[in-house]
């Protein structure tokens, strides 16, 4: 056995902040010292030399942005907020927080709000919102998004599928296009706020979304995270990602934080926070914290029923707390968009 | 290992001495189409489950985006390390009765995400798969980030001349984690991989205070979904926050797990998979 060491002939390298970036856009059959397609250099060094690739580098054809990104943003133009939900853990609610953020602003009934889930494996808000099963109509202006309320549309694979059983098993190319399909095609008509319900990880539908909505504000990132360190593990590099990409970040939010016995009202920490939670790492990282939401068995069940918890139990510590935090969101959309138009 | 035997009579002597996974008699997928249903935590419950038995195990963390085993296991800060073979994996006891790999241990800092488009994570998987010397191992088990895409098709195609022995899908009772399980079932069928049975986690908290049970993510969506897709319920899991709160230490977990609720539990799923190894070695032999 030998400790690995640099230029020691093996595979793939530790992998440290600029190589990673770099790495992002190399190809799978690029030479090892490939400067990256969107580099400067593409195509042009020594190292490009009998790559498969290098007439294309050399062109600029693999810098040239997309045309969707224009065609994207000329859609985007009547859509007043975006708001990504985000994390790098699995399972930490952003689902739920995504469709009870959009429940929680559509309550207001002269905001207009869209719902667009980019989890394209494992698409959970039709359930949610209670539109299982509902299919998606075409019409000359676009795809119609399927309407929970006359102010709250929402676009999902999932309407796509012909059945629950129905598996998406697409590598990341194809999963982009319908990502750009869903951000060029649908036909939102004039709204408000525009949420993003996204999977967990920091990969190819979180590059293409963020690049998608390159050349139009996106007013920032809600990160969801639970309260245990596994978590925050993986909230830290979503954050990590969010400032590569630059990606504002609105706040963090910890959920299933603490739970009550409904029988003898003691509080257990079922997701123990060992090193802090949220509030700790937000402090760390110098990031808004916009608030803890508890663990109310009653949030699953209003969930697989597809109902909105903040109506069906709206006196609740959850609901107070979940109607604080889209408070503070809308608060820091209309400062972000102020100051949008005073540099404008 | 006659399992093993035959793997590398029939792969000729050549192959044999590139086969890395050619001395590991059974390899198991965790699966789940649904994020945060304890897939990591499970893999290293019945790891050290199977280790408790006698077993050797290696574990093989595919997650590149969120890799959570080396927390668990306590062996965040360290290296790998090269041999003839490939990689060697990292040893989480002295004895060498357990071993881990894990992008985790590739990463200047752990807060260093790993921002790669789908060839760029097909392409370490396969070296995950061929590269790294596993050894002798009776079990090696592959957990596996949410979801049905390139990871997963990535190691399905890489494992298939191995003939892994088929998934295990875990899941929480709510409806909501059952309906992406279901296509991760639909995931197994159209890629021919078997599945051994479901899992279902987090099921039902004890408060500590008056022993009340409550279903806090619900209940029995697991057991529904076995009978109505026709594929084994192994059993349920407890939600233990003692158990989490040692897992989250690493340091104590591997001492605390025998101690706690979830033990019981996850020895009798272990149990399962044992005879349902010792009827497919019987079938294949």
């Amino acid at each position: 056995e030998e400790p690995v060491t640099p230029g020691s002939r093996r595979p793939e390298a530790r992998y440290g902040k600029g190589r990673q970036q770099r790495m992002a856009d190399v190809p799978s059959n690029a030479p090892e010292h490939c400067p990256g397609t969107a580099s400067e250099d593409a195509g042009k060094v020594s190292a490009c030399q009998g790559c498969p690739n290098q007439a294309l580098c050399a062109s600029g054809a693999s810098k040239a942005p997309d045309p969707a990104i224009q065609e994207i943003k000329e859609k985007m133009m009547s859509v007043k907020h975006k708001i990504l939900v985000l994390s790098g853990k699995g399972g930490v609610g952003k689902s739920t927080v995504s469709a009870h953020l959009a429940h929680g602003i559509a309550s207001d009934d002269t905001k207009q709000v869209a719902l667009l889930d980019v989890d394209i494996c494992g698409p959970s808000i039709p359930k949610m919102m209670g539109v299982e099963g509902e299919q998606v109509h075409q019409s000359g202006s676009g795809w119609s998004p399927v309407y929970v309320e006359e102010n709250l549309g929402v676009m999902s694979v999932g309407f796509l599928l012909s059945s629950l059983d129905d598996a998406i098993i697409w590598r990341g190319p194809k999963k982009n296009g319908l990502i750009k399909q869903f951000l060029r095609d649908v036909d939102w008509g004039e709204v408000d706020y525009l949420i993003v319900d996204t999977p967990p990880g920091t990969s190819d539908e979180h590059l293409s979304i963020v690049q998608y909505l390159s050349a139009t504000p996106v007013d920032g990132a809600v990160i969801i995270t639970t309260p245990q360190e596994v978590s925050l593990q993986d909230v830290r590099k979503e954050i990590n990602f969010c400032q590569k990409v630059k990606l504002p970040i609105i706040g963090v939010i910890e959920n299933m934080s603490g739970f009550v016995c409904p029988k003898c009202q003691h509080e257990s920490q079922i997701f123990p926070p060992t090193t802090g939670g949220a509030m700790k790492m937000c402090k760390d990282l110098n990031i808004p914290f916009l608030g803890k939401v508890p663990l109310d068995p009653r949030i699953g069940k209003s969930c697989d029923e597809g109902k909105s918890f903040l109506s069906e139990i709206p006196d609740s510590s959850a609901s107070v707390a979940y109607k604080d935090i889209v408070k503070r969101i809308q608060e820091h959309c209309d400062t972000h968009s102020s100051e949008v138009e005073k540099n404008a | 290992r006659a399992r093993s035997r035959r793997r590398a009579e029939q792969a000729g002597d050549m192959e044999m001495a590139e086969d890395n996974l050619a001395s590991v008699d059974h390899i198991l997928l965790v699966l789940s189409g649904k994020g945060g249903v304890g897939k990591s935590t499970i893999t290293t419950e019945l790891a050290l489950a199977l280790r408790n038995a006698g077993k050797k195990v290696g574990i093989l963390d595919i997650d590149l985006c969120g890799p959570s085993i080396p927390r668990m296991l306590n062996v965040v800060h360290s290296a790998v390390h090269q041999c003839d073979a490939g990689w060697v994996p990292v040893y989480v006891d002295s004895d060498k009765t357990m071993c881990l790999m894990s992008i985790g241990f590739l990463l200047e800092s752990p807060d260093d995400a790993v921002i790669w488009r789908g060839p760029k994570k097909t392409a370490l998987i396969k070296q995950f798969i061929s590269d790294v010397a596993w050894g002798e191992l009776d079990y090696l088990i592959v957990d596996t980030p949410p979801g049905t895409s390139d990871e997963h098709i990535s190691v399905v195609e890489a494992l298939r001349q191995h003939k892994p022995d088929g998934a295990l899908l875990v899941t929480t009772p709510q409806a909501v984690s059952i309906g992406d399980v279901r296509r991760e079932l639909t995931f197994c069928k159209k890629t021919g991989l078997p599945v051994i049975g479901i899992i279902e986690n987090m099921s039902g908290f004890v408060c500590p205070n008056c022993s009340e049970c409550t279903n806090v993510f619900s209940r029995g969506g697991g057991e529904a979904l076995a009978e109505q897709s026709g594929v084994p319920f192994l059993g349920c899991v407890p939600l233990d926050p003692q158990l989490t709160h040692s897992l989250e230490d690493g340091r104590d977990f591997i001492q605390a797990f025998p101690k706690s609720a979830a033990f019981d539990a996850i020895n009798k799923i272990m149990a399962k998979i044992l005879n349902n190894d010792n009827e497919f070695s019987a079938h294949n032999t």
